[in-house]
């Protein structure tokens, strides 16, 4: 099977931004009942409390990371879990779902990628004091979105 | 419809919770629910706990859900149970390995409680 990713490159390059914001608010949409909407990141500048990342191999190679406060996250968790209290090991998990769902939805939105791209687990990192070196080195797009009037950052960084 | 067993194989518990809700949200009545965190987990499970549903996803640590399908066709205590995969793996070559391989409905995450009735009640009505 073929591995050439310039196709994808050239079709996509200038809409990785809105797949990866219609692929974020499906899934704050569906999963949290939450209609949210890109803002300004420099408005609202994110926290990185929580961390939740998912890697990507394949045709497309890099990183999907979701970055929010510590308070977000354990929304999200209550919200998923139905407004039931989520303990501390649910909140990462749901932060680490919440990335994944991303991920595979924005995958899924490439025509000729999805076939071609895998996602590895996700992983959670909680706490601000850590520097974070992607080996993916190429295009890289943020969106920030308010979740509960709280900035989430979600960003996708690609292998060039 | 009787009351059912069902067994959720997903390795977030968080998931795990959510599909539950979304069974009974969907009007599946359960019986009991067994949770496994991957495939390896669910095959162990089976052996000791019958089930008439499962509810798998497909990249998980340890076993992932395509290699639990293949091997819970060979179990006899599982011959006849509908598999349906939740994931978030979308492409078409998923959908028909899963299928292939014995699976009997197919959900893309995120999904809705609509999608848990739309897929997985048809397959408790029709029994092989």
């Amino acid at each position: 099977m073929s591995t050439d990713t310039s196709f994808i490159t050239r079709s996509h390059e200038e809409n990785w931004l809105p797949v990866l914001e219609l692929a974020v608010e499906e899934v704050f949409e569906i999963m949290l009942g939450c209609r949210v909407k890109p803002v300004a990141q420099a408005e609202h500048p994110p926290s990185s409390e929580f961390t939740a990342m998912i890697g990507l191999a394949g045709a497309l190679c890099g990183v999907i990371t979701v970055c929010c406060s510590a308070k977000s996250a354990g929304q999200m968790a209550t919200k998923m879990l139905g407004d039931a209290a989520a303990s501390q090991s649910e909140v990462g998990d749901a932060l680490g779902e919440i990335c994944n769902m991303i991920a595979g939805n924005f995958k899924n939105k490439l025509a000729g990628t999805d076939e071609r791209c895998m996602l590895s687990v996700p992983t959670v990192i909680s706490g601000e004091e850590y520097s974070l070196h992607s080996m993916a080195d190429g295009k890289a797009v943020e969106t920030v979105l308010l979740f509960e009037n709280a900035p989430v950052a979600v960003r996708l960084e690609l292998q060039a | 419809m009787d009351k059912i067993r069902a067994l959720i194989v997903d390795d977030s518990s968080v998931m795990r919770k959510i599909v539950e809700r979304s069974l009974r949200q969907a009007g599946v009545e359960l019986d009991k629910v067994t949770e496994a965190g991957n495939g390896a987990e669910a095959l162990a499970s089976l052996q000791e706990n019958p089930v008439d549903l499962i509810l798998c996803d497909i990249n998980m640590p340890v076993m992932d859900g395509l290699e639990f399908v293949r091997e819970a066709a060979k179990l006899e205590c599982a011959k006849g149970v509908p598999i349906v995969m939740i994931t978030t793996e979308g492409s078409e070559s998923h959908v028909v390995q899963a299928l292939s391989a014995g699976a009997r409905g197919y959900i893309r995450k995120p999904f809705t409680p609509d999608q848990v009735k739309e897929h997985v009640l048809p397959v408790l009505v029709k029994k092989p």
